[in-house]
């Protein structure tokens, strides 16, 4: 754990932060609002916020005057006029105005969802992570994990649905959230206009490690993203060093991972067939470099508490690094 | 007859009053010393504790939030584990919503009301101490369990699947169902008592348009709980037997559907937050025109704002399920219902600011009135942020994150904490020899006041930025860190200025009578002087403030000079007053301290337990004992005519014994069935929501059903039992005779309402149908278990009544036990004629 001291300067510049709102870059966050669906929603935002802020002063104006204002305002405020003008003319007509703005925009959002030629990709929610599948429009799909591609330009729809209990599927910065339901498909329609990596979080509380179960997605220029989409379709690279893939399969592995090209065909976790060319491991927990995969191997119930993945704390310092060289090799 | 003497400035009794008199009454309602005081009913006791129960509970949940802040003070933090943290979180929301925000309005309504209506006590004191009792037992149980690690970990709306067997083995999320469970019998109990006491137990000449404000607040509190509650209720009945037995009425590849019971914990859940805050509302109501020195603007608006809440917060729950892919046209709807609500509100909020500013001087900025500034700031926002959500497009954003987090509790603690503790500081001269300090007061309150708002506005922006609810850890490169140093630093600062105040509360509180009977000159009754027994006599009233409007009241009613200033019947009593126009009607016997209410309490606890850890037989021992206690209890409340007619004074002379629509216990019956017809129309709302999302469980043909003849068989015994109740009551005979028909009709009538529920559940195992089997299955089960249980309080209670008989406690004029049983009768045959029709009739004629 870190000292506190060394967060006092942060604590400063937060106060900073808050008063200026800086927050609006962050890869997680609302308020950057990119594409029409997420873009809307931030102006959305700073609307009702000024309305807010604009009517609390107010709020605490009146207070003022109705506790130490001169008598002729207090007077004003005295009687069941103020009560009928504030309490129910001002309210009615703002919300109302408010309330056609919001319809606007939802309507706005089912333009988006009747688009042609979607990007299809269905998400399924797991304890603590998330399967992905690219639908191709000839019927065929490719399987990934905690990582969500899509071309800028076109319309996007994810199907959402999950394989235990309740999720959603939250992408502040591209698009709002939805939940993922048992029984139930729902989709999440959303655009993006230019090429960049955000970070998405499950937002339904969903038991034990809820608060480690992100993802990244990854928006590409559409040449882009059909050279990714046909690397991704095709089976694993053979691997350019044997040790680690005998060790990854002699060790069970293929049991619940997938890894096409080998005969690792389990499919109770997340497909590890391009695992290396992804952001994050563990569900957008740690970045993607080799060391990650030998700890993320090596105590993955420190990283991740109560995870479903079986414990493999076995392995010798020179097999993790072979494991992980094979993992990270797989592009 | 009254008003005229009133008029003529005649006063209801004349001096000098009889020597003793004055003892009996003291000696009457006397608590009983040493560790006996536990066996006390009377409404200063009881609401103290109730009260005292429910800020403790508010001081172990704020704890548990502060260990939550530090742990997520700085990111990647490892103070408290993932596993603890889920505990915690849930813990935390539960007991805050459960324990202390329901709890500490009942609370107040006990202790406060029947002051302001200056009535000895509530009308049922013994039902009040049960709940009380309960509340304490359940209540201590559930929170205890955080600190042995079986603390529920579902978060507290427990959606399943997550909380179902699957997901969540082990004991843990039946403790939440358990607790839940009892608290919501507990709130229901206290909300008959709160409603018949409002409607029945005002003074005389107090009409409804005279009712202070924060009676109707209770009326409407209660009266939400009574319709919001059971729909809890009927979700957790469900929720324990899918875990218990397996009725899949939550899982999907059975027919059923996780979002019944987000419909049915948010059809309770939203309401809820209005249950909460009206009260305070109503406080604060109280609490202006007292500190302004002038009657509060707009008490008509203001009412109809407070019903009109009411009314709309039942059009609001699916605001909590934008998320959840729900249809667009519902959400719009749902969206505008979320805004109409803030209309009231903000007539509220009006009417108190023109209630300061028509201040007769300046508006006194005491304690108690800068809790309500700080309300009037912090429910504001609150409301605004509220109106943000509202607004479908940002929920879409919003919901689930720290914008929320900081929404709710600006709302909650805005709209309900302050104005408690502006209770505190307003209220405590009414029962403690001492006021509070001002000075620590003050201190309080701009800790708790700054500290909240550090606190609570960074989460705001945290919210927006992406971090979501219920995460126990965050990684650095969020950026969250800085917002959450600071809202920690702000919630030790509340923490700070809740010590303040226990240490006011422990150097200023002393229970006894006050030094000075109106500290603050307010106009409303429960400033009149008091001792055990309440106020000497009782007041004749004839404005919304009558201690200042009639300046010598305090001294003619402590002189004995207004109505019953004496104990006729020898025993606690008061008067009852006509509903609207409060004239008196009777004077109603009510029962002392006892055992068995307390007992009743015990060992319903130690059943409901027992079974949560599965330890079978001794539950059952516990719940007969339970079900004895109860009894023992109930025996005394018929006292019987005997002792009356009474007088009370103005030459009015008044019955001791009533019967019909003009008694107590047939309101509370009345209001007993509301809440059985609630829960029976949310499980009619479960029925047919099933069927809409899996019509394939249900039966594709008749053939499949049980043949018509049995449904024929059940009803008709459902018909006889009711018949022979009424026959029963028709027959009773005259005082001392007891005809053998009486209790032959009884019995046989309960015995025929039985057979009738089981030849109703038997025909569908007969046919083969099993609640295991589908969401359907489950239904037509339930449907007999929620009418087996109301058949088998009926067995109960003809039990009861024909023990009555053979004591000769029953007869024509003695009726009211055999009466309160034939309602039950009637609701209980009318359902299970309705289960009929619905289980039989919409697969076969509407499918």
């Amino acid at each position: 754990m870190k000292t506190v001291s060394r967060r006092w300067p942060k604590l400063i510049l937060a106060i900073a932060l808050i008063t200026a709102v800086a927050g609006c870059s962050g890869e997680q966050s609302a308020l950057a609002g990119f594409g029409p669906v997420a873009s809307r929603i931030t102006l959305l935002t700073w609307i009702m916020f000024a309305a807010a802020v604009l009517i609390t002063v107010f709020m605490g104006l009146l207070t003022g005057l109705a506790i130490a204002g001169p008598a002729g305002w207090r007077r004003r405020l005295a009687g069941e006029k103020s009560v009928m003008w504030g309490g129910v003319v001002f309210p009615v007509a703002t919300l109302s105005v408010l309330l056609f703005y919001g319809f606007s925009i939802l309507n706005a959002g089912e333009r988006l969802a009747r688009a042609e030629n979607p990007v299809h990709i269905a998400v399924v929610g797991e304890q603590w992570w998330w399967r992905v599948i690219y639908l191709h429009g000839d019927g065929r799909t490719t399987e990934s994990a905690n990582e969500v591609r899509i071309p800028t330009g076109r319309p996007v729809e994810i199907e959402l649905t999950t394989a235990d209990v309740i999720h959603s599927f939250w992408l502040p910065t591209y698009a709002g959230k939805v939940d993922m339901i048992p029984g139930r498909t729902n989709r999440l329609h959303f655009a993006v206009d230019k090429p960049g990596i955000v970070r998405g979080q499950c937002a339904e509380y969903c038991g034990g490690a809820h608060a480690l179960m992100a993802f990244y997605a990854v928006a590409m220029a559409p040449a882009d993203y059909d050279a990714w989409l046909a690397k991704e379709k095709a089976d694993a690279q053979p691997a350019a060093r044997k040790a680690g893939e005998r060790l990854f399969l002699v060790s069970g592995c293929g049991g619940c991972h997938t890894v096409r090209g080998t005969s690792a065909d389990g499919k109770v976790g997340p497909d590890l067939t391009h695992v290396g060319g992804r952001v994050s491991l563990g569900a957008g927990i740690l970045p993607n470099t080799p060391d990650s995969f030998a700890q993320w191997i090596g105590r993955h119930q420190k990283l991740k508490p109560d995870n479903l993945m079986l414990p493999f704390d076995f392995f010798s310092e020179s097999e993790l690094h072979d494991l992980s060289a094979y993992l990270k090799g797989l592009e | 007859m009254a008003d005229s003497i009133q008029e003529r400035g005649i006063l209801p009794n004349s001096l000098p009053r009889p020597a003793g008199e004055k003892e009996q009454l003291l000696r009457i309602w006397s608590t009983p010393p040493g560790w006996r005081w536990i066996t006390a009913v009377n409404n200063t006791v009881v609401g103290l504790l109730y009260l005292g129960a429910a800020f403790a509970f508010f001081v172990l949940a704020g704890l548990l939030a502060l260990v939550m802040r530090t742990q997520l003070a700085v990111p990647e933090n490892d103070l408290v584990g993932q596993d603890l943290y889920n505990q915690i979180f849930t813990v935390h929301g539960t007991t805050m919503m459960f324990l202390f925000a329901v709890p500490a309005m009942e609370a107040l309504g006990v202790l406060l009301l029947p002051q302001m209506l200056a009535a000895r006590d509530l009308p049922f004191p013994r039902l009040s101490a049960f709940a009380v009792w309960a509340y304490i037992i359940g209540g201590g149980v559930f929170f205890s369990t955080v600190f042995y690690g079986l603390a529920p970990k579902g978060g507290w709306f427990m959606y399943p699947p997550l909380t179902l067997t699957e997901y969540s083995p082990g004991d843990n999320a039946d403790f939440w169902l358990l607790g839940i469970g009892f608290i919501e019998i507990s709130a229901i109990a206290g909300a008959i008592e709160i409603i018949v006491g409002i409607l029945r137990t005002r003074p005389p000449g107090m009409s409804l348009d005279k009712l202070p404000v924060f009676g109707w607040s209770m009326l409407v509190f209660a009266g939400m709980i009574v319709l919001a509650f059971p729909a809890v209720i009927l979700a957790t009945m469900f929720l324990e037997i899918e875990r218990s037995f397996g009725w899949p009425f939550f899982t999907a590849s059975l027919g059923g559907d996780p979002l019944l019971w987000q419909h049915l914990f948010w059809f309770f859940g939203h309401p809820e937050v209005y249950i909460i805050f009206l009260p305070a509302a109503g406080l604060v109501s109280m609490i202006v025109p007292t500190m302004a020195q002038t009657p509060l603007v707009g008490y008509r608006l203001i009412v109809v704002a407070l019903i009109a809440t009411g009314f709309f917060s039942f059009g609001l729950w699916v605001h909590h399920m934008f998320a959840t892919g729900i249809p667009a046209l519902s959400t719009a709807f749902f969206s505008a219902a979320s805004m109409a609500v803030a209309v009231p509100s903000g007539i509220q909020v009006f009417a108190w600011i023109a209630t300061i500013a028509s201040a007769k001087e300046r508006f006194r900025l005491t304690t108690p009135s800068l809790f309500v500034l700080g309300m009037l700031f912090i429910f504001t926002v609150g409301g605004l942020t509220g109106v943000m959500v509202a607004m479908v497009p940002f929920d879409w954003q919003a919901h689930d994150t720290y914008f929320i987090v900081a929404h709710l509790h600006y709302v909650l603690i805005g709209g309900m904490v302050f104005p408690l503790f502006a209770t505190f500081y307003y209220w405590a001269p009414m029962i403690s020899t001492r006021r509070l300090s001002e000075r620590l007061g003050k201190w309080s309150f701009w800790l708790i006041f700054i500290g909240f708002n550090v606190s609570f506005m960074p989460m705001h922006v945290s919210g927006l930025l992406g971090m979501p609810r219920r995460v126990w850890t965050y990684s650095e490169a969020s950026g969250w860190g800085p917002y959450n140093l600071v809202s920690t630093l702000g919630a030790y600062l509340i923490g700070i200025g809740v010590v303040v105040f226990i240490i006011d509360l422990v150097r200023n509180f002393r229970v006894g009578p006050c030094g000075e009977p109106n500290p603050w000159q307010a106009g409303t009754l429960e400033w009149l002087p008091t001792d055990l027994y309440s106020t000497r006599s009782i007041p004749h009233v004839t404005s919304r403030e009558p201690l200042w409007t009639q300046p010598d009241l305090p001294e003619e009613v402590d002189a004995g000079r207004h109505y019953l200033p004496n104990a006729p019947t020898g025993a606690r009593e008061t008067i009852v007053t006509s509903v609207i126009d409060a004239k008196p009607q009777y004077v109603i016997q009510m029962p002392g301290n006892g055992w068995g209410h307390l007992l009743a309490a015990v060992f319903t606890a130690a059943c409901f337990l027992l079974l949560t850890i599965k330890v079978v037989v001794p539950a059952l021992i516990c719940g007969v004992l339970a079900i004895a206690c109860c009894l023992v209890w109930v025996w005394e409340l018929d006292k019987g005519p005997g002792k009356g007619p009474v007088p009370i004074g103005a030459g009015i002379t008044l019955p001791v014994y009533v019967t019909g629509p003009t008694g107590h216990g047939w309101w509370a019956m009345v209001i007993l069935m509301l809440v059985a017809g609630s829960l029976y129309l949310a499980y009619l709302f479960s029925y047919f929501y099933l069927w809409t999302v899996s019509p394939k469980v249900w039966p594709a043909s008749a053939q499949s059903l049980p043949d018509l003849e049995w449904p024929a068989l059940s009803a008709s015994l459902f018909i006889a039992g009711a018949a022979l109740f009424a026959l029963a009551q028709k027959t009773l005979a005259a005082p001392g005779r007891k005809p053998f028909w009486t209790p032959l009709l009884i019995g046989s009538g309960a015995l025929s309402t039985a057979c009738a529920v089981g030849v109703a559940i038997g025909c569908h195992w007969q046919a083969g149908l099993r609640p295991t089997a589908s969401s359907y299955g489950a239904l037509v089960y339930m449907d007999g278990v929620l009418t087996g249980q109301l058949v088998f309080a009926v067995l109960i209670m003809s039990l009861f009544v024909i023990a009555r008989h053979f004591t000769g406690k029953l007869d024509r004029v003695r009726s009211a036990t055999l009466e309160n049983t034939n309602l039950l009768v009637y609701y209980a045959v009318a359902q299970g004629l309705v289960g009929l029709l619905l289980i039989h009739g919409f697969p076969r004629w509407l499918l």
